[in-house]
């Protein structure tokens, strides 16, 4: 599919503002890292020897930081989004099986349709199904702990799985994570690239976790904790938690400072 | 009080964590999920161009490899067209070819792996060209927020020189840490190409 060149420059049609149809031509408002975690957060140990010390350069948006992968329905498996029944062997896994769900939007508040989202989280003794994890709580036969999807046409996804345990980390001696499940999010270009942990509301480990308070704003920090969704609980079946994902924002049209012929 | 925007914000990053092949590359966490996993493999049979691998390690500041390192990485396909609807250049795209993929480091040695075709050069902002690049996105436990980067091409001196981006590194030093070095191993083509997260060679990184 061959389609011409197109030097976009301002027509005063394309504004930036909320709402409108979802988009995938322009290139992305500035990232606000004032709500983001700096690398260098020394509450969380790790982060000390694994951060740049040089500033980041600064890059206007090509067509390199705009276009990103495509993902299809026929890369997904049916059941990659039910973590209750994608690994189950000779049962269910053991645990508070609840459905998570939510939107994805950009900053402009525009669903971020056909994207893809993975998720991964520990079962609900707190321990991962992963060779690396020691921690003594046991494997659940039935639960592998990973998930994905793709966002519908208004940007929303769902999936089943079984509520994660909060478990010990090596940071300080006695350090706990809260219950999460880590989300990773692709958005419709590289710059959007996300991952992220959600939390569940009322959990008491959030607010002494060195990893939530690498997030240096408390309402950034509260964006990142779903609430029970009673509404959307499963009668006779499954508790919900929803959880909203704004990715970045981005412009109708790639904007150049220089006009055709100049 | 002016009228508000009603803008809504960025969800926070937060680190990928020391789990994160379970999510991700779960065949490397040590079991099988998914009839179908994306991996560190970006070509096909059919797939046009000159095949190439890219391999090396990431790098704490103490010189030591990350073993629990995600990289993936995005490029344009051998003519220089991104798969994507925004690239709307006159250029063949390759339906063999989607120019994106993922790769964990390895447990024992740090090493990560890309099997790739080079791709073509790209235009950059205002009508420049960019020289043939690879854009790098790197997650690990102790990373906070992903990290951007690009690769370039060791056998593309002119291309490089006039780079818009390569360019924009002030201190010339430390544009060399964008270049991967072409070598050849068993007849095959290898870039060697090592990411430092600190110290005196720290890798330019980008805010993109």
């Amino acid at each position: 599919m061959n389609v011409p060149t197109r030097t976009s420059t301002w027509d005063g049609q394309n504004l930036p503002g909320p709402g409108g149809a979802p988009d995938t031509q322009g290139e992305f408002f500035q990232r606000d890292r004032a709500m983001h975690p700096p690398a260098y957060a020394p509450i969380y140990k790790t982060s000390v020897l694994r951060s740049p010390r040089n500033a980041l350069l600064s890059l206007h948006g090509s067509l390199s930081e705009i276009t990103g992968p495509v993902f299809g329905h026929n890369e997904i498996g049916p059941l990659d989004n039910d973590l209750i029944r994608n690994y189950a062997k000779d049962g269910d896994p053991i645990g508070e099986r609840i459905l998570v769900h939510g939107r994805v939007l950009d900053e402009s508040g525009r669903p971020v349709p056909n994207t893809l989202v993975e998720f991964w989280q520990a079962n609900a003794a707190g321990r991962y199904r992963h060779k690396k994890d020691t921690y003594l709580a046991p494997i659940d036969p039935n639960f592998g702990g990973c998930g994905r999807t793709l966002t519908d046409e208004t940007g929303y996804y769902f999936f089943r799985t079984v509520k994660p345990g909060p478990y010990p980390w090596r940071n300080y001696v006695n350090s706990w994570r809260p219950a999460h499940i880590h989300f990773s999010i692709f958005g419709s270009g590289f710059a959007q690239r996300l991952i992220t942990q959600m939390y569940f509301e009322g959990d008491p480990l959030i607010k002494v976790c060195p990893i939530v308070h690498t997030v240096p704003d408390e309402d950034a920090i509260d964006r990142l904790i779903a609430p029970l969704d009673v509404n959307a609980a499963i009668p006779g079946d499954m508790l919900a938690y929803r959880f909203d994902i704004v990715l970045r924002g981005r412009r109708s049209t790639l904007f150049e400072n220089r006009l055709e012929g100049n | 009080m002016a009228q508000q925007l009603g803008y809504l914000k960025e969800t926070a990053s937060q680190t990928a964590g020391p789990y994160v092949h379970i999510g991700l590359i779960p065949n490397m966490a040590g079991f099988d999920i998914f009839e179908n996993n994306f991996g560190n493999v970006l070509v096909g049979p059919a797939t046009r161009g000159e095949r190439i691998a890219i391999e090396g390690r990431v790098l704490d500041g103490t010189g030591t490899p990350l073993r629990d390192v995600l990289i993936e990485i995005w490029q344009a396909n051998s003519e220089g067209r991104y798969n994507h609807p925004a690239d709307r250049q006159n250029k063949a795209l390759d339906d063999d070819f989607r120019g994106w993929g993922r790769a964990g480091s390895d447990f024992a040695t740090g090493l990560y792996r890309f099997e790739t075709i080079k791709p073509g050069p790209v235009p950059g902002r205002n009508r420049a060209v960019m020289a043939p690049h690879v854009n790098f996105w790197i997650v690990a436990r102790g990373i906070n927020i992903g990290l951007n980067t690009r690769m370039y091409f060791s056998d593309e001196a002119a291309a490089n020189a006039a780079d818009p981006v390569l360019n924009l590194i002030e201190q010339e030093s430390r544009r060399p840490t964008l270049i991967a070095e072409r070598q050849l191993r068993d007849g095959k083509v290898v870039y060697a190409f090592d990411i430092h997260l600190q110290g005196p060679n720290e890798t330019v990184f980008f805010d993109v």
